[in-house]
Order: structure tokens, then C-alpha cells, then sequence
């Protein structure tokens, strides 16, 4: 329990994030450090494209399986890291 | 010759039992072989043919009826909690979380998902991947790509009657498009037509974003430019309508009908003004009248478009489009059914000094008419087959034009950001780009729209948008390419220097001209002192064309080594040299031009 509060504390240190949300199967946010209606959006919406995603990787390849992704945009950086039963997404601004 | 065998019976075996009976062959007919027309043929031998043994096939295309999509999203605000929880209550859901965060599970994974994380994200620290490492250099000219347009939505009629789209106008900011139906057929019109014209959002094909209602269908349609909300429109029973989006479909007010136009109003053209409420309209009735938005009972101006100057109503030609640039704000051209181009000045001391001159060059009506935005002396015209462009100060004929299309050009606008490029559309529902500084003979792009008549276009004033309407009450909106819609360094210069040289040539062909004439004026003032009543042109106009066109021929022949072959200049010529009956004294007919 602890370890998990210090992983979450060094990634929240680290330069340019700006949030952090762990989301489980169900689109259900469990931990945020954003607003609520921003999480519930994020949680929503990332959770089909990673679906999406790893559906489309699998696809291909069907011994593989999509281990990240990054969503670059103009103005953040937006990675999630998938599981099995959980995400942990991170928004962050690029270091320019 | 129909094949028919006449099977005659009796009136009185009708209905009688029919009995066969089996008979022996019968020789109906025998031909015997010829050999005598075996003399017609030449024996071939060998032959060489070829032969496949394969299976027939046959193209065929399918194309599956076209349903209508809608678009709409689901917004699913929380995620799925578990039936027992409550999604609003606050406390359920910590009690959830906590639980989930106690889960053995949850904290693995969340450790190796934390370190991949901070691996990435120390990456993204470390490094800009987007950096631009060679910003300075100049940019390589990109090879030139062939002109190309394309499709990206067809805005159409909703109605069951379809009506043609009669005009189209942008929003000032690009977002909206304005498009006025009705039909333009005489008496073609059907009691069930909607009278309705609509508002459309480029981004949405599905439904019109705003329905404007008319008392009687719209001809012509205009945004404001200077208020993006109000518009104004001229309908086919010659009343002019005002609208303001902002309240809604019906018009905000009509001109009475004793005051507005007798005929349709064909175009209607917002004016540069203080008060930012002046409207004028032009219609086949043969007069342009000038309104004030705020009170359209009657108009503030009259004009009737008599060449006469005597202002007389029924000598009038009928107006069927209209042009008005901002930086010339006195002046106005008109371009009427009978295909003459009337320019006007408004600020004129009296009416019969209104009308300023005329420039007589089609053969039909002149749908389309615009001045060049680079080069305001410049303008365009479209009617009968092709398209002309014409400098102000000369008025005998057009200092350039297309060749006669094989259909009817029914508008045609210049774009806004390049000088030297013009749109047209045809009836043959093909939109043609030209480029004159590239191409003269032929259209630099030549588009089928669609396969009905395309009557109106408009281009955004950004230059990569262009809206075609059509017969059937579709509106095509297209993306040209770059190539066409970006300004090249040197095409204003060019294309200054291509109109300068052909108003130039065509001063010299019109002093020419009036040299001709003047000879000719006075060598038969002097024949008739010798030979009373006989004329030069009691030749005959066949005689004399056929003279003309020897000594055409005779004369191209010796120039030929230093006259240029010019294209469309050749077609000009015979046409000089038909209305000069002594062709045998003039001395250059073939004027060269040069060829950029």
C-alpha cells in the first residue's frame, strides 16, 4: 500500500507532469489527481482507444500484446500503461 | 422492315377446334452457291487470328443505395460501478476505491506499471524527439503537382421537388454557406415546390443549419460582409427580402411589391456605405434599383437601363447580373439579357448620364460578371459559350477570351487570392479552372461535377473552397489543390504585363480600325461624285468574303516567316478583314502577339 503512495508521489514529482489516473477494467477511476469531471473524461474515452489499441495490435500479431502508448499532442503528452486489470494514464508536458 | 408473319382465319373457324396433322419436309428455299461472287473477294492465306480460351467476363459496378447517417455521441459520465453502488453518493464510492486499493493485485501491477511510467517519462525529459534540426535552410521548391480538386460534401435539396440551386454565398468567415433555390424554368415551377431557401454548415450535409422563408422563391442570396448575421435576398417576384439569423426564418422585412422589381431579381449586391444598409438589385424588368435595408417600402434610387439615356422602361434591356468592387464606389457594371455589358456611374448629375458606356460581346445573356480583385480595370464576363475578359477603356470588343465551349457557361468568378485564376461552370455540369497565365486554350482543370447543369458559384474568400450549385438543388462544395490557391511571386507582375500587352493590341487593331473606315468614307464620297449610286457594297457579301479570303491567304503566306502562329488571334482576324471590303490595302493584318 505504501510502495504504491511513493511510486505514484516520484512519478507526480518528476518534471512536467501534470496528472495522474488509475483506471480500472471498467472505466472506473480509483485514484486521480485531477478534477472529477476531467477524470471521468479521460477515464472514458482512453479506455476504448487502449481497447482499440490492443485489439489492433493483437490483430497483427496475434502473440502480441500492447505493452504502451503514447498519445502525443500539441500541447501534452498523454501515456498510459496498460494491464490486465488495471491503467495508469499520465499527462504530461513535454520538456520545450 | 419489321420480320411479321400475318396469320389470317376465317371469321367463321374462330373457336374451332385447331387439328394438326403431320406433313413431310418441305423445301421452302434454296440458294444455290455462286461462284461468280466469290470474284468480289480476295482469297486470304494464312490468316492470322487470335483466339482465347478463356471465360467471359463482364464489368459490372454496384453501388449500394445511399442511406442517410446521422451522427451523434453517448456521453457516459461515470464508469461502470457495480450495481450496488451509487455513483453520486460520495461515500459508496470511497468505500469501492478503498477496497479496490487493498486488492494484492491492484498493487502489483500498479508497481511495474509505475516503473515502466517513469521510464517513458524521464525519456520525455531527456530529450525533445520533435525537435526541428534544420529549421534555417530555405525550403525546396516542391515540384509543381498537377491541379486537382476534390469533393468534400454535396449539400442537397431536402425537398421531394428538387429546384436549382440559383446562387450561392459564403458567411464572411468561411463557416456557412447561404444557398438560394427556386426554378428558373419559365412556368416549370409546380404548386408543391417549397419556397424555402437554407442556411447550410460546410461541416454538417445532413441538415440545413438554418431555413430561410420567402414569399416567393429566392433568386439571389447575400450575406452581409460587413454583418455576418443579417442577409439579404431578391425573389422571383421582384421583391427584395431582409433576414437576420439571430431571429430567425421568416424576413425581417419585404419591399412592397408595387416598388420592387417587375421581374425576377437576378442579383443583389451589398454596398459600401456608412450606415452599412445599402443593398442594390438588378432584374430582367430593366432596372437596378437602390434600397435601404431599414426601409425596404420603396427604394431610395431608380435606374432604368435604357442605352437610349431617355430612361424609357420598355426600351430597357433586362439586367441579369450585377458588379460593384468597394474601391470604385461610384462605378457599376450591368450585364444584360441582349449580352451588352452597361457601365454606369451612380454619382452622375443627371440620369441620362448614368449610363456610361457599353461593351457589346455576347450573344446571349451575360450571367456572370466580375471585376478582377488585382486588377479592377479588368473584368470578366461569362455568356453564350464562352468566357470573356475585358479591359475598361476599350470598348469595341474583349482584350481576351476562351474558345466557344461545347456548352453553355453559366457563371463564372475569378479567385480571390491568385490574379490569374478563373472558375466557370457549364451546363454540362463541369466545373473548369483556368489559369491564364499557364494555360489559354484550355482550362488548366477541368472537373465533372455532376451530371446535371451547374448554374451558380462561389468561391470562399480564402480561395481553397468552392461551392457549385446544380439543377437538381445540390451544392458541391470542393477543396482545390494548393497549386491553385496560393500566390506565386511573380503572377501579379505577369499577368499586368499580359493584360497591358493585349489592351495594347487591341487599341492598335481598333485604331486600325477606325483608319479603315475613315478611308473607306472618304473614297466613296469620292466614287460617288464619279459613279452616282454605285456603292462598294454592291459586291455582295459572298463575293466579298471570298475575296477577303484570298487575299487573307495571300498576305498570311508572306508574313509567315515573321508572324507567330497566334491561336486565338487567328480566329479574330477574318473577322476584322469581313467589314473591310478592300482587303488589298491593308498591310499587317496578321498582328503578332507573343506567347508567354
Amino acid at each position: 500500500m505504501a510502495e504504491v503512495e511513493e511510486t505514484l508521489k516520484r512519478i507526480q514529482s518528476q518534471n512536467g507532469v501534470q496528472g495522474i489516473i488509475i483506471v480500472n477494467t471498467e472505466g472506473i477511476p480509483i485514484k486521480t489527481t485531477l478534477d472529477n469531471a476531467s477524470t471521468v473524461q479521460y477515464a472514458g474515452l482512453i479506455h476504448q482507444l487502449v481497447m482499440k489499441a490492443r485489439s489492433t495490435v493483437r490483430d497483427i500479431d496475434p502473440q502480441n500484446d500492447l505493452t504502451f502508448l503514447r498519445v502525443r499532442s500539441k500541447k501534452n503528452e498523454i501515456m498510459i500503461a496498460p494491464d490486465k486489470d488495471y491503467f495508469l494514464i499520465v499527462i504530461q508536458n513535454p520538456s520545450d | 422492315m419489321e420480320i411479321v408473319h400475318v396469320y389470317t382465319r376465317l371469321r367463321g373457324e374462330f373457336g374451332r377446334q385447331c387439328l394438326f396433322s403431320d406433313r413431310p419436309a418441305e423445301l421452302l428455299v434454296d440458294v444455290p452457291p455462286d461462284p461468280r461472287l466469290a470474284q468480289d473477294f480476295i482469297q486470304k492465306n494464312p490468316r492470322d487470328q487470335a483466339l482465347q480460351a478463356c471465360r467471359d467476363m463482364s464489368e459490372h459496378q454496384v453501388n449500394t443505395e445511399r442511406f442517410e447517417s446521422d451522427s451523434c455521441g453517448i456521453n457516459h459520465v461515470e464508469g461502470g460501478w457495480p450495481k450496488d453502488i451509487n455513483p453520486q453518493e460520495m461515500e459508496q464510492t470511497i468505500r469501492y476505491r478503498k477496497k479496490v486499493e487493498k486488492d494484492e493485485s491492484y498493487v502489483n501491477s500498479l508497481l511495474t506499471l509505475g516503473s515502466v511510467m517513469e521510464h517513458c517519462i524521464r525519456q520525455n525529459n531527456a530529450v525533445d524527439i520533435y525537435q526541428e534540426y534544420f529549421e534555417d535552410e530555405d525550403e525546396v521548391e516542391e515540384s509543381p503537382e498537377p491541379p486537382s480538386a476534390k469533393t468534400i460534401n454535396v449539400f442537397r435539396d431536402p425537398n421531394e421537388v428538387k429546384r436549382t440551386v440559383s446562387c450561392l454565398s459564403w458567411h464572411p468567415d468561411g463557416g456557412k454557406l447561404a444557398a438560394a433555390y427556386s426554378c428558373l424554368q419559365f412556368q416549370r415551377s409546380s404548386r408543391d415546390m417549397s419556397l424555402d431557401s437554407y442556411i447550410w454548415d460546410i461541416e454538417n450535409p445532413n441538415r440545413p443549419e438554418l431555413t430561410l422563408k420567402p414569399a416567393s422563391p429566392l433568386v439571389c442570396l447575400e450575406y452581409n460582409p460587413k454583418d455576418s448575421h443579417t442577409l439579404v435576398g431578391g425573389a422571383y417576384n421582384g421583391q427584395i427580402a431582409y433576414w437576420d439569423t439571430r431571429r430567425g426564418s421568416q424576413p425581417v422585412e419585404t419591399s412592397s411589391v408595387e416598388q420592387s422589381h417587375r421581374d425576377p431579381v437576378y442579383k443583389i449586391i451589398w454596398l459600401q456605405s456608412k450606415t452599412g444598409t445599402d443593398v442594390f438589385s438588378a432584374s430582367t424588368d430593366g432596372q437596378v434599383l437602390w434600397w435601404d435595408v431599414r426601409r425596404l417600402s420603396e427604394p431610395t434610387e431608380r435606374l432604368v437601363l435604357d442605352l437610349s439615356r431617355e430612361g424609357n422602361l420598355d426600351r430597357a434591356l433586362g439586367a441579369v447580373s450585377l458588379e460593384f468592387e468597394s474601391t470604385m464606389p461610384t462605378k457599376f457594371l450591368v450585364g444584360t439579357e441582349q449580352g451588352v455589358v452597361v457601365s454606369c456611374n451612380r454619382k452622375a448629375k443627371t440620369p441620362a448620364e448614368k449610363i456610361v458606356c457599353s461593351y457589346d460581346g455576347h450573344h446571349g445573356p451575360v450571367y456572370a460578371l466580375q471585376r478582377n480583385p488585382f486588377f479592377p480595370k479588368n473584368f470578366l464576363t461569362v455568356g453564350d459559350w464562352t468566357a470573356r475578359i475585358w479591359s475598361e477603356d476599350i470598348r469595341d470588343s474583349a482584350i481576351m477570351w476562351t474558345k466557344y465551349q461545347t456548352s453553355y457557361l453559366m457563371d463564372a468568378c475569378w479567385s480571390p487570392v491568385r490574379p490569374s485564376v478563373f472558375f466557370t461552370v457549364k451546363m454540362d455540369g463541369v466545373l473548369d479552372v483556368w489559369d491564364i497565365l499557364f494555360k489559354q486554350n484550355d482550362p488548366t482543370l477541368s472537373l465533372k461535377v455532376c451530371d446535371e447543369a451547374l448554374y451558380s458559384l462561389r468561391l470562399q474568400d480564402n480561395g481553397r473552397l468552392v461551392a457549385c450549385g446544380s439543377q437538381q438543388g445540390g451544392a458541391t462544395l470542393l477543396e482545390i489543390s494548393s497549386g491553385l490557391s496560393t500566390l506565386q511571386k511573380n503572377d501579379k507582375s505577369l499577368l499586368a504585363a499580359m493584360f497591358e500587352r493585349e489592351t495594347k493590341r487591341e487599341k492598335v487593331l481598333e485604331a486600325r480600325q477606325r483608319e479603315i473606315r475613315l478611308k473607306e468614307r472618304s473614297r466613296s464620297e469620292q466614287s460617288r461624285e464619279g459613279e452616282p449610286g454605285r456603292e462598294d457594297a454592291d459586291h455582295g457579301p459572298d463575293q466579298l468574303i471570298a475575296k477577303a479570303q484570298e487575299d487573307f491567304y495571300v498576305v498570311t503566306e508572306m508574313e509567315r516567316p515573321t508572324c507567330l502562329k497566334v491561336g486565338s488571334l487567328l480566329v479574330a482576324v477574318p473577322r476584322e478583314i469581313s467589314i473591310i471590303p478592300n482587303l488589298a490595302e491593308t498591310e499587317s493584318v496578321g498582328i503578332c502577339k507573343e506567347i508567354t
